[in-house]
């Protein structure tokens, strides 16, 4: 009997290992705002990731498992998500995220336990600088913050700029922050400069104070659920300067929220943009392919960068030869001339990609892609 | 600061503290009557600005139907908040709950998040409320008027119900005393379920004036005006109706007017509420209306 049931013990264990061995798989751990602040952007580029998984769901010969965690758009349960994604789920690699508060949580876990990352759209510089572990896919906000002063000061000959930011966001800060530098290293003046706390939704006080002082332009570096009511608060307390905001605008919503009130808006941008003129062959074919999978709505720049990331991870790990997290960390630090929907992406020493800003303007309540500027 | 720019300011400040108002006398009068701060006051206020965005959206409601609609659905929500997760807990210490409220309000907020998902959603705005009445420089919307309208007319409603009815009357006396309210063959809970009712019918109509001011829903959009709100209670004199108004004014009033006259602390707006708080209660440790400690209604 003993000798019987050592025998179906053994059948049974070469069974589960070979059936293990059949089904090896590298696991690549995913986190994004899935709900909360972030959700829109979060979610959109998960759709991205996940159109660039049906496409390459397969490395080195084994299947990808790609394991999706919600960061719900705060910083603690960012540091969860990526814990756990290493600890439980034993990732080779993780993609995200949308938002560089998260990043900069989860980023900490990551660095700690050696597992490398490539984020999404966090842009603050101090997400990937002076850290092994961490890449991106997007240009870094003083980057971007300068290509807005300059579109400011040469397109739009601004001369007296307002900034409302929000204090209690990363993003918003620095971002801000480089704003500023620009503008005023490009001769013009900071006239007004306000702050508020993500969740508010009343930016009158703030606002009339703006107004009082008759800028040209005021930069909003906040996330489309505050920039949205911002706008229309302005317009309603009679601004007629002309508003601008970061990537984080970069949203269908801010049109919904703002209405009217969005009309002559500029965001920066990164370079992919369904209605962006001269589309390279991988923006294209990327737009064709999500067209295809998503007939329902149209892609945007966070789905294209959820789609670019996924597109690092999986060459690093085609280059690397292994799902080994150090040598796919080796391997992304030389990401070089990879072609994605978002142009030619080279990594410099930081893990930043060099890329020019695109500059967007809602025109007739749609998003329109104006053009490119080389920040100064 | 100009005289037009403090204008502006002023009516910003009287928007924002009517706001809050409203929202501070359903906390207050819940208080009033069962000494028990109900924590889930401001996801009722949340569930009742997306009452009535689906009413108006999705069954294309006229908009004073969908408002009536949100209004009653939410007390109807305030009614079984109160017979599920209160009325089990009536014997029981008052923490208990106090407990079971913020179990609620965690609750309606991740009910919202499955249910109405985390993408903030614009509200839909009847037209005569988004355009401003423009004079010279200052510019008012009309809905900085209606607010405190509304406001005074809920508050005179309340008043008269609380002072000059029957169940009022049987409201103040549980407030007193609940066993002796009890034996003199009052339905407490009838009464106690009309109190969270009518609570959470004022939260739905802060929840939608709310959302007619700041046209953007969230599933945790109660969250922040609720703390507000109950900090303006507890500056007014929590349990005292006229208090909440009060608080709630004078709330509004410092965060418009501090950032008018100090642009520059503009990030610590939502600190001076607190710091209000802190100041008033050291003086007044039953706030500014309200009643000696051992007192209630």
């Amino acid at each position: 009997m003993m000798k019987m049931f050592k025998v179906l013990a053994g059948v049974l264990l070469a069974v589960f290992m070979l059936s293990g061995a059949a089904q090896a798989q590298i696991k690549v751990g995913v986190y994004l705002p899935l709900t909360g602040q972030n959700a829109f952007g979060g979610q959109l580029e998960l759709d991205g990731v996940n159109l660039a998984y049906k496409q390459m769901g397969e490395v080195l010969g084994q299947k990808i498992d790609l394991i999706v965690m919600d960061n719900k758009s705060e910083p603690m349960e960012a540091t969860n998500a990526v814990k756990r994604l290493i600890e439980r789920d034993k990732v080779a690699a993780i993609i995200g995220t949308y938002g560089s508060s998260l990043a900069l949580a989860g980023g900490e876990v990551a660095e700690l336990a050696k597992i490398p990352v490539v984020g999404t759209s966090c842009t603050n510089p101090l997400v990937t600088q002076g850290k092994t572990y961490y890449f991106r896919a997007c240009f870094i906000d003083p980057y971007q913050g300068a290509g807005a002063a300059t579109y400011a000061v040469k397109s739009l000959q601004a001369k007296k700029a307002a900034l409302l930011i929000d204090v209690s966001n990363d993003y918003a800060v620095g971002l801000g922050a480089f704003f500023k530098k620009s503008f005023t290293a490009l001769g013009g003046e900071i006239v007004a400069e306000l702050k508020y706390n993500s969740g508010d939704q009343d930016f009158t006080s703030q606002l009339a104070e703006i107004n009082s002082k008759a800028p040209d332009v005021m930069f909003i570096p906040a996330y489309f659920a505050e920039g949205g009511i911002i706008m229309k608060q302005a317009r309603e307390l009679g601004a007629t300067f002309r508003i601008m905001g970061g990537d984080a605008m970069d949203n269908p919503e801010t049109v919904s929220i703002a209405g009217a009130a969005s009309e002559g808006f500029i965001h920066t941008s990164f370079p992919y943009d369904p209605t962006m003129p001269n589309m390279n062959a991988e923006a294209k074919a990327f737009t064709e392919a999500w067209n295809a999978a998503y007939p329902d709505k149209g892609p945007n720049v966070n789905a294209a960068l959820g789609y670019a990331s996924y597109l690092m991870v999986i060459k690093a790990i085609e280059k690397a030869g292994s799902a080994d997290p150090a040598a796919i960390t080796k391997a992304l630090a030389e990401t070089k001339d990879l072609d994605t929907p978002l142009g030619k992406l080279t990594l410099d020493a930081d893990h930043n990609p060099q890329m020019p800003v695109g500059i967007i303007e809602i025109k007739d309540g749609k998003r329109v892609y104006v053009g490119e500027v080389q920040p100064e | 600061m100009t005289f037009e720019l403090f204008i502006q300011n002023f009516f910003n400040a009287l928007t924002v503290g009517s706001l809050y108002a409203l929202i501070a006398i359903g906390y207050t009068m819940v208080y009033g009557i069962l000494r028990f701060i109900n924590f889930a006051h401001g996801d009722v206020f949340m569930v009742g600005a997306y009452f009535i965005f689906f009413g108006a959206a999705t069954f294309a409601l006229p908009w004073p139907l969908a408002a009536v609609a949100a209004i009653v659905g939410s007390a109807a929500l305030g009614i079984i908040v109160d017979r599920i997760a209160y009325r089990p807990l009536r014997e029981a210490p008052r923490i208990s709950a106090l407990i079971s409220a913020i179990g609620v309000s965690f609750l309606l907020e991740n009910l919202g998040l499955v249910i109405f998902t985390g993408l903030p959603r614009p509200a839909v705005q009847p037209e005569w409320m988004v355009n401003p009445i423009i004079l010279g420089n200052i510019r008012i919307l009309p809905i900085s008027f209606i607010v405190p309208l509304v406001t005074a007319v809920l508050v005179m409603g309340l008043l008269w119900l609380v002072y000059r009815t029957r169940p009022g009357l049987a409201m103040r006396a549980i407030s007193r005393d609940i066993e002796t309210t009890r034996l003199m063959g009052v339905s407490i809970d009838r009464i106690i379920a009309l109190t969270f009712g009518l609570g959470s019918a004022l939260a739905a109509a802060a929840g939608i004036m709310w959302a007619m001011r700041y046209p953007q829903i969230h599933p945790f959009m109660g969250v922040m005006p609720g703390f507000k709100a109950f900090i303006a209670a507890v500056v007014g004199g929590i349990g005292s109706i006229q208090g909440a108004v009060l608080g709630g004014v004078l709330l509004g009033t410092v965060e418009i007017m501090a950032v008018a006259f100090y642009p520059e602390l503009s990030g610590y707006r939502d600190a001076f509420a607190f710091v209000l708080l802190i100041v008033i209660l050291l003086f007044r440790p039953t706030g500014l209306l309200g009643e000696k400690l051992d007192d209630k209604i």
